[in-house]
């Protein structure tokens, strides 16, 4: 038996949600008393792999065919089912982003196992298997009950976190039962934004709202995100207007994020925009209207222009980070 | 060709959330029903091909596992442009037992839009098992989407970026924001319409749930904001660092 968690990887390498899915997964594992596997497709260098037993993983099973690297949900389905067949998983641990999502639903229905998908941290319990998840775009959580003896998990990012465990691990070749006809979609054009970091792997997220009024005014709100680290995101109107892409609108609608910190610049915390970010540990919000209802959902907050708060910040971020 | 629309009715995304006293199930009082947000954007983008030129597209069926109630909804989407409903009589118990009851018919169709997520219970499942049980292609983040003969065209969204991708029918498209600009708005002619169009009742198949909700809880109440005046904003960097040891 086993609990598998499926690690995907970007360019060869893995990001910081992959070594929380490692910690989780073999958290789960210990309370159940079985060893953590991960199974990673596509080509990712044995270095890169073996980082995986820091947290807790002692079995790596690895193919480096470059197919997979297509993100092709149906293939990559058919080999983490059969990796769950030959290690005898009893439960599969996922992502919580794109190609998770995709996976994941395929997945459960091959291994005839129930679905959890943006599931909060550890199982509430593992005799019954209970786990929490956020309902509702984050109005309510609930606790659900997993039928089924296998069961598939997504793992909302940064819902539980880095734990080291050093292990001895063995990196394997995995070599799944793969034909071409596996390999559905044919791709034509990748856009990849490089140079920023992911939305869904960010600590901290600064977010813009229509009370920065103008596309050109994003560039104080980058500054600071550069100074950061930090991801960038924005709210529907901002998006609807094309003053941002549609890959940073966060929100009901949009993405869920969770960072452990959210700044909320000139965004007026409408219920829908709430529903993607209210999970996020601290939130900082600056408008201008004090009866804004951003300040129920903040932790602290600044009620002045976006003008003059943005600047202050990046200079003070500047006096802290040097 | 034929395209399914699958419709999910969730509440108003205004609702105040609430359960009854025990928290073991969501008070339906006083909600209002909508058509889920990304159902509905597929539903354009449905009777935008349609209408397009040169289209091969026949008939639009859209379709929903719930009870009588649910009827509103459905009429709603055939007063937008479906041509005909399909209800399957059963409480939606879960993804899997909805999939389930929709796999039954879905096979007939060449294209299937399902949306990314349920706004309610935030399932992200039911399109991916649908197209698993029917053995077809799926796309998931889908944001647009066109025929072209055989093949669809078909732009996604991946973590880190986004790609266009041809995939080859019957495809099951699981679509978020973007497939369409915004949603149609049924017209008065629709509505009068909807009423003499085609809505099918089908009896559920024997299916069991492979997850359950047991009980409900709200979020934590958050403690009330600390306020920092405009001009001292640099403290409020520190206090960040300092007291809320996130920087
Ligand atoms: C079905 C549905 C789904 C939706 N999904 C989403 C979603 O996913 N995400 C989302 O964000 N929204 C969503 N919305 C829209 C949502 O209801 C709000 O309209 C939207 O979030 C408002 O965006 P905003 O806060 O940027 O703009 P506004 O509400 O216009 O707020 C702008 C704020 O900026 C402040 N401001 C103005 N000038 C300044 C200044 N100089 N300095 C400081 N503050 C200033 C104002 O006081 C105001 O509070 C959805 C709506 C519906 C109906
Ligand atoms: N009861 C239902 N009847 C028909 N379609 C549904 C139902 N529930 C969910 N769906 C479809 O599946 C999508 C994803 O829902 P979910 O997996 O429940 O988050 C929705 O956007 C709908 O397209």
């Amino acid at each position: 038996m086993s609990v598998l968690v499926y690690i995907e990887n970007w360019d060869g390498k893995f990001k910081k949600i992959s070594f929380e899915l490692a910690s989780y997964a073999s958290s789960i594992a210990a309370s159940l008393n079985v060893p953590a596997v991960a199974l990673s497709l596509g080509k990712v260098d044995n270095s890169e792999l073996s980082k995986l037993s820091v947290y807790g993983i002692s079995r790596i099973l690895n193919n480096p065919d470059e197919r997979f690297n297509a993100l092709d949900n149906q293939a990559i389905a058919k080999a983490v089912a059969q990796a769950a067949q030959t290690t005898g998983a009893t439960c599969v641990v996922l992502a919580h982003n794109n190609l998770g999502k995709a996976i994941a639903p395929r997945l459960a229905v091959k291994l005839k196992a129930g679905l959890v998908s943006a599931v909060n941290g550890l199982p509430v319990s593992t005799e019954p298997f209970v786990v929490k998840k956020m309902l509702f775009t984050g109005k309510a959580f609930g606790h659900i009950e997993m039928l089924s003896a296998v069961k598939v998990l997504t793992l909302s990012s940064n819902s539980f976190g880095l734990a080291e465990k050093q292990v001895t691990a063995s990196v394997e070749f995995f070599d799944p039962e793969m034909v071409d006809a596996d390999f559905h979609i044919q791709i034509k054009q990748t856009n990849k934004v490089t140079g920023k970091v992911l939305l869904s792997d960010a600590d901290i997220v600064v977010s813009g709202g229509r009370g920065m009024k103008a596309a050109e005014n994003w560039a104080p709100l980058e500054e600071l995100a550069a100074l950061l680290g930090a991801g960038t995101s924005c709210s529907r109107p901002v998006s609807d207007e094309g003053w941002r892409p549609h890959s940073e609108h966060v929100g009901q609608t949009g993405k869920i994020i969770a960072p452990n910190l959210y700044f909320a610049f000139g965004i007026s915390g409408a219920i829908q925009h709430l529903g993607g970010v209210s999970s996020s540990k601290v939130i900082v919000a600056v408008n201008k209207d004090p009866d804004a209802p951003i300040f129920e959902a903040a932790d602290y907050g600044i009620v002045g222009d976006v003008a003059k708060v943005l600047p202050q910040f990046i200079e003070a971020v500047k006096e802290i980070k040097s | 060709m034929k395209i399914l629309v699958l419709i999910g009715n969730v509440p108003d995304t205004t609702t105040k959330i609430k359960f009854n006293a025990d928290k073991t199930a969501f008070d339906a009082n006083g909600v209002q029903w909508i058509i889920n947000p990304w159902d509905e954007l597929a539903l354009t983008r449905a009777m935008e091909l349609k209408e397009a030129p040169g289209s091969t597209v026949e008939t639009i069926v859209v379709a929903n596992v719930g009870r009588a109630e649910t009827e509103g909804t459905l009429r709603k989407a055939l007063a937008i442009g479906a041509d005909k409903a399909i209800r399957v009589d059963a409480d939606p118990l879960d993804a899997a037992y909805v999939a389930t009851q929709l796999a039954r018919f879905a096979g007939e169709f060449d294209l299937v839009f399902a949306g990314i997520e349920a706004s309610d219970y935030n399932g992200n499942a039911v399109g991916g098992m649908l197209a698993e049980m029917l053995g077809i292609n799926s796309v998931s983040a889908v944001s647009g989407l066109n025929i072209e003969g055989s093949q669809v065209i078909v732009n996604r969204e991946i973590d880190g970026g986004s790609q266009t991708l041809g995939v080859s029918l019957p495809l099951l498209a699981i679509v978020q924001k973007g497939i369409a600009k915004e949603p149609r708005i049924p017209a008065m002619r629709g509505i009068m319409m909807a009423r003499t169009k085609p809505l099918e009742v089908l009896q559920p198949v024997d299916a069991q749930p492979l997850t359950a909700i047991r009980t409900f809880e709200m979020p934590q109440p958050k403690a009330a904001c600390r306020k920092i005046g405009e001009d001292q904003a640099k403290e409020l960097i520190y206090l960040l660092r300092d007291e809320a040891k996130v920087l």
